[in-house]
């Protein structure tokens, strides 16, 4: 690529360093954009190279020597970049063992995230085998074709009966009716919990089927009550906060 | 450090080579080979022994510093120190600040300064070069060259227009060049 001839003139004052003002700025400029033009500036510098050899003939003092010696003996220098290829041929290796680094973490990371899925697996088919239990369990108590039969004492009359399970830690509560009596319109029966200390709580309504039956299952409960007792009241169809007195059936644990 | 003896015939690539590994002797090679053209040159552009002698001691520290400075895969070694000897001279006598970053010289043309026989060779033929100038362009030449002026500058101290002393500082510098592609 050839330079620009109306810069020529500039371009061999800039070698030198006398090109000043607006004149360098612009020629600065159009530098940056013209490969012709530098390699024109750099040809000029060579020829201010060959200017330099105008002069010599006069020898630098001998203690010159000596003197730039020592302070070359007082900056001893590691080896530099260049000598050695540059930090940059250090590149490819620390790369290599990053990522050598990285594999043996992935490695370890999959290996800790393959034990956590098999212990996740192994749990979740024990809690779907428990889970599948528990609904067996719920649906034969509850279903409505299921054969209730209440044994006592032979030729004794059934009774009604009542039998509650309840589970404080869970606040798990299931309660089984048979023999009931039937209710009035708009009338039921009501569970009540008597707790250890303080007022009895709700713990559901219910009315028996045509067999005298009825089921209540994990009604809803303050967390972690002790229960010292329970009883069922006869209440409006839409359940009480308190025990209508009186108390038709009562139970304590054992 | 202390390292294997760089000879004198070495090329200026090998003396490079032991600078850029630590090696002093690298540098003591390099002075021995280009102490002359650097001192020579802040002797003319300064007038002062002792502060070309300062410039000589800079030029070569910063190439012991940062070897990497020079590029020689963009010029050769001599002509580059010239370069950089006149600049530090200039601005020594000028009293200014440095203006000119080193790694940014580039030196293209390459004439052999490394053996004593081609820079004596390179010297008589510059100085017959200048010496058959008209004296104007050989003035312009070297006001510019070892006074560090500027166009204007000479234009005002010759009273020569601005044109003319740009014209006469191309073409001596021209006139070099041609001397040596031949």
């Amino acid at each position: 690529m050839s330079m620009h001839e109306q810069f020529a003139e500039d371009l061999a004052l800039h070698a030198l360093g006398g090109l000043e003002g607006e004149e360098r700025v612009a020629l600065e400029k159009h530098l940056k954009g013209c490969a012709g033009c530098r390699g024109e500036l750099e040809r000029l510098r060579g020829d201010m190279a060959l200017m330099a050899l105008s002069a010599a003939g006069p020898v630098p003092p001998r203690r010159a020597r000596q003197r730039l010696l020592e302070a070359v003996a007082r900056e001893p220098r590691a080896v530099t970049a260049t000598a050695r290829g540059g930090w940059w041929t250090l590149v490819p290796w620390v790369a290599a063992v990053a990522f050598g680094l990285g594999l043996v973490v992935l490695w370890l990371q999959n290996s800790d995230l393959q034990q956590r899925i098999a212990g996740l697996q192994s749990a979740s088919a024990q809690q779907s085998a428990e889970l599948q239990r528990a609904r067996e369990v719920v649906s034969t108590l509850t279903a409505t074709d299921a054969m209730r039969v209440t044994l006592v004492a032979a030729k004794t009359p059934p009774q009604p009966e009542g039998k509650a399970i309840y589970v404080r830690d869970r606040s798990s509560l299931i309660f089984l009716a048979s023999n009931f009596q039937a209710l009035p319109a708009q009338k039921a029966y009501e569970l009540w919990l008597i707790p250890t200390n303080g007022a009895a709580i709700p713990a559901g309504v219910f009315k028996p089927d045509a067999h005298g039956s009825a089921t209540v299952i994990n009604p809803p409960l303050p967390a972690g009550v002790g229960a010292k007792a329970f009883a069922i009241t006869i209440e409006p169809e839409s359940g009480s906060t308190a025990p209508t007195m009186p108390i038709v059936m009562m139970g304590a644990g054992e | 450090m202390a390292g294997t003896e760089v000879k004198g015939d070495l090329t200026d690539a090998a003396v490079l080579s032991a600078i850029r590994s630590g090696d002093e002797n690298g540098m003591a090679a390099l002075y021995d080979r280009y102490s002359a053209v650097v001192y020579s040159v802040a002797l003319r552009v300064l007038g002062d022994a002792g502060a070309a002698e300062d410039v000589l001691q800079e030029v070569f520290m910063q190439l012991w510093r940062r070897p990497g400075l020079f590029d020689s895969s963009r010029g050769s070694l001599g002509p580059w120190l010239a370069v950089i000897a006149r600049h530090r001279a200039i601005d020594g006598l000028r009293k200014r600040r440095p203006e000119t970053d080193i790694a940014d010289v580039v030196v293209s043309v390459e004439p052999d300064m490394a053996g004593d026989a081609e820079r004596a060779r390179a010297m008589e033929k510059v100085r017959g070069t200048l010496g058959a100038m008209p004296s104007a362009q050989r003035q312009a030449l070297e006001m510019a060259y070892f006074e560090g002026l500027s166009h204007s500058e000479i234009s005002a101290k010759t009273g020569e227009p601005l044109g003319t002393i740009k014209t006469r500082i191309r073409a001596g510098l021209l006139a070099l060049r041609k001397a040596f592609a031949t």
